[in-house]
């Protein structure tokens, strides 16, 4: 009966370290406790060009993540692409005249959604949509029309 | 002898192949309740198939096999582990757990079967070891103990849960001449002092003229003579007195079976 | 009557009847809940120490590589965010699991095989105990449960080892290390999606030595021959099953 024992201390303790990694890993080498849960808000907003903005980009205000992009779909009737932003609940008095754009973190880095809150005293609530967009700036569009302005400067004088 | 109305086991024109090769070829015996039969033949010609079939772990190809009136080969999983609850089983060297003490070797079947406090579990372990002559050695591991100790205390762990029938395979195979006549010995006693029914699967002539009641005689698949030991080493029958006597020439074959007429 | 190359098939027809026997005898009770914790522990403490190294060697490693990539890009404070990913979604479960196939998947199989080349199992059948229920569920049952710890403390290790190389060895801050980790890896598909696959390989690994070790012939040949089939197939099946549950559920 005393080696019994033995044993199953053992396996106590076994189980208690392997118990001890999972939990230190789950809530110290994961986003765990801190992704955007179950208490959040869905915004949407529409935006004529998301260029490359993916599913799970963050959204940010001020630069700090506040939620994430839960969804992009292309509106079957107006053709603008439709993002919905899950919001952290702790962000609830977001403005409801914020206005979003699709920004790019560093020159070639990933694309996010930048909030930028308006003034309004109302507050945003689950199922708003934000009014004032500005889509993404893509390369391709931004060189060929400087390449266009620069051609038609040179021809003016 | 008591006899009683149904044999404790019956086989009745037993077939059994294995793979292609015919191993029994209609065997039949009868083994009255209360004494000690003894299966010999010479070696690979299906005696441990036989103490297989009446436990059940095999089944024969047609034929039925009776354990106390009750056909064990139409049994399900679950009546065939009822059915060997009742049923003692010595298994060749012994086969104890090698992990657990020799008091819990013993104990293993009465944990399992046996609704029993500990109290009552150490002492009818206790007067169990000590019925081998082995009182005081529950604390030893399997592997500290001789090959006649090992063959004792398996014999202890195969009647713990008082069975109406033992088979032993093979139980002196390997032993020293002093453990051989304790193990025959301890046969006998068991058998009388329990009210067993003991099928004893053996070579060794010379022990079995001394222990057993009665003697089937196993050659190439069938019975070649049957009775008891003092009537078959005075029959006439040329494969019984060749297996008696040990003599190389006769009926049965020196070369393996399967290779005759090739 | 029985072709030849129909025995594979019944081979695994067999085995998933085995697994289907396994299943059947579990049952709510404390022995068996004991028993299975006693060979968690045996066979949890079997493989702790080599995967405890062998995590923090990985580790080292992966940071080593994945700072020498992306410094290219000048992006190495991103190191611990792919040592993180790629840790918690393939290496550590599957290295976990193939390690745990050679140190204990091959006790688990030669313990079997040996009990049942001296007749032990045949023992236990004859006292009407059942040995699936008794020898390999247990078994089966700890692998099922060690295997996801283990795993667990095989990146714990990969992560320590990760940083003594990223942080004490090349000098990356600290604060960057962790904060990649803690907003990048994703506790839902990355972390779970991992130890739900180091589960199944758990399963994997200690049910196919189970079945190696009563599938043996009752000698010494085969008890051997019953280690190198476990480690062989028990590895390859791990390898498949992983990537059958990388592309089903990512």
């Amino acid at each position: 009966m005393r080696a019994n024992y033995k044993v199953e201390l053992a396996a106590g303790v076994f189980l208690l370290l392997g118990l001890g990694a999972l939990l230190w890993l789950a809530t110290q080498a994961t986003d765990y406790g801190r992704e955007v849960g179950r208490e959040a808000y869905t915004v949407s907003a529409r935006f004529t060009n998301v260029g490359d903005l993916r599913e799970r980009a963050p959204v940010k205000i001020a630069g700090v993540p506040v939620g994430l992009v839960d969804e992009i779909e292309v509106d079957p009737v107006t053709f603008e692409a439709v993002v919905r932003l899950r919001i952290d609940q702790r962000f609830n008095d977001v403005p409801n005249d914020t206005s979003a754009s699709i920004l790019t973190s560093g020159v070639l880095g990933d694309r996010y959604v930048g909030l930028e809150p308006g003034g309004s005293p109302d507050a945003l609530v689950d199922g708003d949509e934000l009014l004032l967009t500005q889509s993404a700036v893509v390369l391709e569009q931004l060189i060929s029309k400087f390449l266009f302005n620069a051609g038609g400067d040179k021809e003016e004088p | 002898m008591p006899l009683n109305d149904t044999p404790a086991i019956r086989l009745e024109d037993v077939v059994f192949r294995h793979g292609d090769r015919l191993i029994l070829d209609g065997v039949s015996m009868t083994i009255p309740r209360g004494a000690i039969a003894a299966v010999m033949g010479p070696s690979g010609v299906g005696k441990t198939t036989i103490l297989r079939l009446v436990s059940g772990q095999l089944r024969p190809e047609s034929g039925r096999v009776l354990v106390n009136g009750e056909d064990v080969s139409a049994m399900n999983r679950k009546a065939l582990y009822r059915m060997r609850e009742n049923l003692g089983f010595l298994l060749q060297n012994g086969a104890l757990f090698t992990d657990l003490t020799v008091f819990e070797n013993v104990a293993t079947p009465l944990r399992e079967h046996r609704d029993l406090d500990e109290p009552a579990i150490a002492d009818i372990v206790e007067a169990r070891l000590d019925a081998v002559g082995l009182a005081g050695t529950g604390d030893l591991m399997p592997h500290e103990l001789s090959g006649g100790m090992a063959r004792r205390v398996a014999l202890a762990r195969a009647v713990v849960l008082d069975p109406a029938i033992v088979l032993f395979d093979e139980p002196m195979a390997g032993l020293d001449p002093i453990a051989v006549s304790t193990i025959n010995a301890l046969i006998r006693r068991t058998n009388d002092d329990l009210g067993l029914t003991s099928v004893v699967v053996t070579h060794d002539v010379v022990q079995m003229k001394k222990l057993a009641d009665y003697c089937y005689i196993l050659a190439e698949g069938r019975i070649a003579g049957e009775g008891p030991p003092a009537e078959l080493a005075a029959s006439d029958d040329p494969a019984v007195d060749q297996f008696m006597n040990g003599r190389m020439d006769g009926p049965i074959p020196f070369r393996y079976a399967g290779a005759a007429g090739s | 009557m029985s072709a030849r190359w129909l025995e594979p098939v019944a081979t695994a027809g067999r085995a998933g009847l085995f697994t289907l026997q396994m299943l059947a005898a579990i049952r709510p009770s404390m022995k068996q809940a004991g028993e299975t914790l006693r060979q968690a522990y045996l066979v949890g403490a079997r493989s702790l120490i080599i995967i405890m190294i062998c995590g923090f060697f990985v580790g080292m490693v992966l940071a080593l590589q994945a700072i020498n990539a992306l410094a290219q890009f000048g992006a190495a404070d991103q190191v611990s965010l792919l040592v993180g990913k790629s840790l918690f979604r393939e290496l550590g479960p599957v290295l976990t699991a193939l390690l745990f196939a050679g140190r204990a998947g091959t006790a688990i199989a030669a313990e079997i095989g040996l009990m049942k080349a001296t007749g032990q199992i045949d023992a236990m059948e004859l006292m009407a105990i059942d040995p699936v229920e008794r020898v390999a569920l247990p078994r089966f049952l700890a692998g099922l449960i060690s295997v996801p710890l283990l795993t667990a403390m095989f990146s714990a290790m990969a992560i320590l080892g990760a940083v003594v190389f990223a942080i004490g060895v090349m000098g990356l801050d600290a604060g960057v290390f962790w904060s990649k980790l803690q907003t990048g890896v994703r506790f839902g598909e990355d972390f779970m999606g991992g130890i739900w696959k180091s589960v199944a390989f758990g399963g994997l690994v200690s049910g196919t030595a189970a079945w190696y070790g009563f599938s043996a012939r009752p000698t010494g040949a085969g008890v051997a021959t019953a280690t190198t089939n476990t480690v062989v197939i028990s590895s390859v099946l791990v390898l498949v099953i992983d990537f059958i549950m990388t592309s089903f559920f990512t």
